[in-house]
């Protein structure tokens, strides 16, 4: 009898810490996902206060303020308790996501807009610093030895699930509603935002049901508590080396292998196999979908073999096999080579329409043609009367220039590719690839909490555990599409030159762990 | 194996520098304040190399306690 309550206080506890992980990651990922409409209701172009604060929401909150929020909060969990902390962190996690999406925007109260919308992304990054260190540390305090990968692989699955949530309800607004409803400033981007805050009462009401935990208790019932544990982190050799060791010889890999399968991938088929937005999120949520469950098949076998070499093999399967995996995206939707080598292609009726912009009338073509299967949207764009001013450009467009000489100037137009639609068979494979490198994702993901937490002492483990946790994800995986675009610009002619530096940084990462890394398998916690 | 260790805190060392040194010379070259990319951003760059610096730092000191052999088998047991 007891076991059976024990075992359901176990998946209580599980539940709860994972569920607020999941939101807090949800919240996190939403403002990144809606940056386009964000940025144009908040950050309008031309002003360069509102660009600077724009970097600044984008940049700070992932790169500075999440291991702040590491440092300050996991001070707080070896102060405090495990439980009130990560409390705390849900509850400004979830407020801040929710006023986000009750700021005015910038045409009703202008740069206070942008200031708002700052502040409270940053005080996002310091919630998510806070939460992963509480969750994992909470969850493996109560799990038994033999079962810490598995039971804190649950918690690893949530930033997977988060991203899955993020695009679920997003995809399902946007559907729901025309471009021009979701993105007017009262519109449908706002939802997600406001879902948040069901979603925060639902799991603040099942955190404060729970217990402290009981590793945690102990150690305040004996007055063993740390008094200074940032100091005791970093300025104890003994300590401070696992904390280096930890950032180099794991999260720092964890960190590209995570970003570079779920991120940059979506980013790649967007925009550069130019997929349309329909089939780069459907490919992403099926991958994720099939890959998640692996989390906690690579965290229970991690207490079978130990967490070292799942989490290597899954570094060094990246360093494979991205480039082969990506050159593949690319070629399966190499249009414009296609083209060029004169592969025949089907072309429906042509649809010319005019837009205004600025003081320019621009006149487009959009075929939509076939070709080895694809369906891709071919436009050509013509300006028409350069400088015209708008009072003038209500002529019709014959008038202007004529139908021979449009058709002519779009002739000569150079074509620009976009809303690539895959059939079935490759949309599969899109699917299967994409599920291949978020599998690489669980190898190095689902055991790295139980590694984490391992490492360090009840007393110092949150604060230790939390800033090469968030160093490695926020700093190095935050930074896999800034250095790509570096490297894109430096070495123009390889169009996957951006993949150096993930595999670069897991490579090394590798090397670290094989050389430095023991293989422990849930060795008791102190 | 603890030999290979205590070699390999050489490397780690050295890449500290070298990693600040590419940092500072990327920066240099690719802060435009007419550019219109992320890389053309003053104050990305001001960030990155802000956080990056200590890391490097740290990648030294790693180096230098692989060097010190704290990292040997004996030493890590304790």
């Amino acid at each position: 009898m007891k076991q059976v309550s024990e075992a359901g206080v176990l998946r209580k506890v599980i539940g709860a810490s994972s569920l607020g992980t999941m939101i807090e990651w949800y919240d996190f990922y939403i403002f990144g996902m809606l940056a386009k409409t964000i940025s144009t209701e908040f950050f309008p172009e031309g002003n360069s206060t509102a660009a600077l604060l724009s970097t600044l929401a984008i940049f700070a909150a992932g790169f500075i303020v999440r291991p702040f929020g590491a440092l300050f909060f996991g001070r707080l969990g070896d102060l405090l308790g495990r439980k009130s902390t990560f409390l705390l962190t849900l509850i400004l996690m979830g407020g801040s996501t929710f006023l986000i999406g009750l700021v005015p925007g910038y045409h009703t109260i202008g740069i206070a807009a942008p200031l708002i919308v700052l502040l409270l992304r940053l005080l996002q990054g310091l919630a998510l610093g806070g939460e992963y260190g509480g969750a994992a540390t909470y969850v493996a305090e109560h799990a038994p030895p033999g079962k810490r990968g598995y039971y804190t692989s649950w918690i690893q699955t949530t930033a997977t699930l988060g991203l899955f949530l993020a695009l679920g309800v997003i995809m399902l607004v946007k559907m729901n509603m025309s471009d021009q409803q979701f993105n007017t400033e009262w519109g449908g981007w706002r939802y997600p935002f406001w879902f948040s805050i069901v979603l925060v009462v639902v799991s603040v009401y099942i955190r404060l049901k729970m217990e402290e935990s009981p590793l945690f208790a102990r150690l305040k019932s004996e007055g063993k508590v740390a008094k200074n544990p940032l100091k005791e982190s970093f300025r104890k050799k003994a300590n401070f080396k696992m904390v280096l060791l930890a950032l180099f010889g794991a999260v720092m890999g964890q960190g590209v292998i995570w970003y570079t399968g779920q991120f940059y991938a979506q980013s790649f088929l967007e925009t550069k196999a130019l997929l349309n937005f329909e089939q780069s999120r459907t490919i992403m949520l099926w991958a994720i979908l099939f890959a998640t469950p692996f989390f906690i098949v690579f965290g229970w076998l991690s207490d079978k073999v130990g967490r070292k070499w799942i989490m290597l093999a899954g570094m060094l399967l990246g360093v494979i096999f991205y480039r082969p995996i990506f050159n593949e995206f690319l070629k399966t939707t190499d249009i414009k080579s296609w083209i060029a080598d004169g592969v025949p292609a089907a072309q429906e009726k042509a649809k010319i329409e005019t837009k205004k912009y600025n003081d320019q009338l621009i006149v487009i073509q959009k075929n939509k043609l076939h070709i080895n299967g694809i369906t891709v949207t071919e436009s050509r764009y013509d300006t028409l009367a350069p400088g015209v001013k708008e009072s003038t450009l209500y002529p019709p467009l014959s008038a202007l220039d004529g139908d021979a000489g449009i058709t002519a100037a779009l002739a000569r137009a150079r074509p620009v590719y976009s809303d690539v639609t895959l059939p079935a068979s490759l949309y599969y494979k899109f699917i299967f690839l994409v599920w291949t490198m978020i599998i690489f994702v669980t190898m190095v993901y689902g055991p790295v909490a139980a590694f984490l937490v391992e490492m360090f002492p009840v007393h110092i483990r949150y604060t230790s555990m939390s800033l090469p946790y968030h160093i490695g994800n926020g700093v190095f995986g935050g930074l896999v599409p800034f250095i790509g675009v570096l490297l894109q610009t430096t070495f123009t002619e390889d169009p996957l030159v951006g993949l150096w530096y993930p595999i670069g940084i897991a490579a090394l990462s590798f090397l670290i762990g094989m050389v430095y890394l023991s293989n422990k398998r849930s060795a008791a916690l102190e | 194996m603890d030999q290979i260790k205590k070699l390999l805190g050489i490397l780690w060392l050295l890449l500290g520098p070298v990693i600040i040194y590419f940092l500072v010379t990327g920066a240099i070259h690719n802060i435009d304040p007419g550019g219109k990319k992320d890389i053309n951003n003053p104050v990305i760059w001001i960030i990155i190399i802000t956080i990056f610096l200590p890391i490097a730092i740290g990648l030294m000191i790693f180096g230098w306690y692989a060097l010190k052999g704290e990292y040997s088998r004996k030493i890590s047991d304790q």
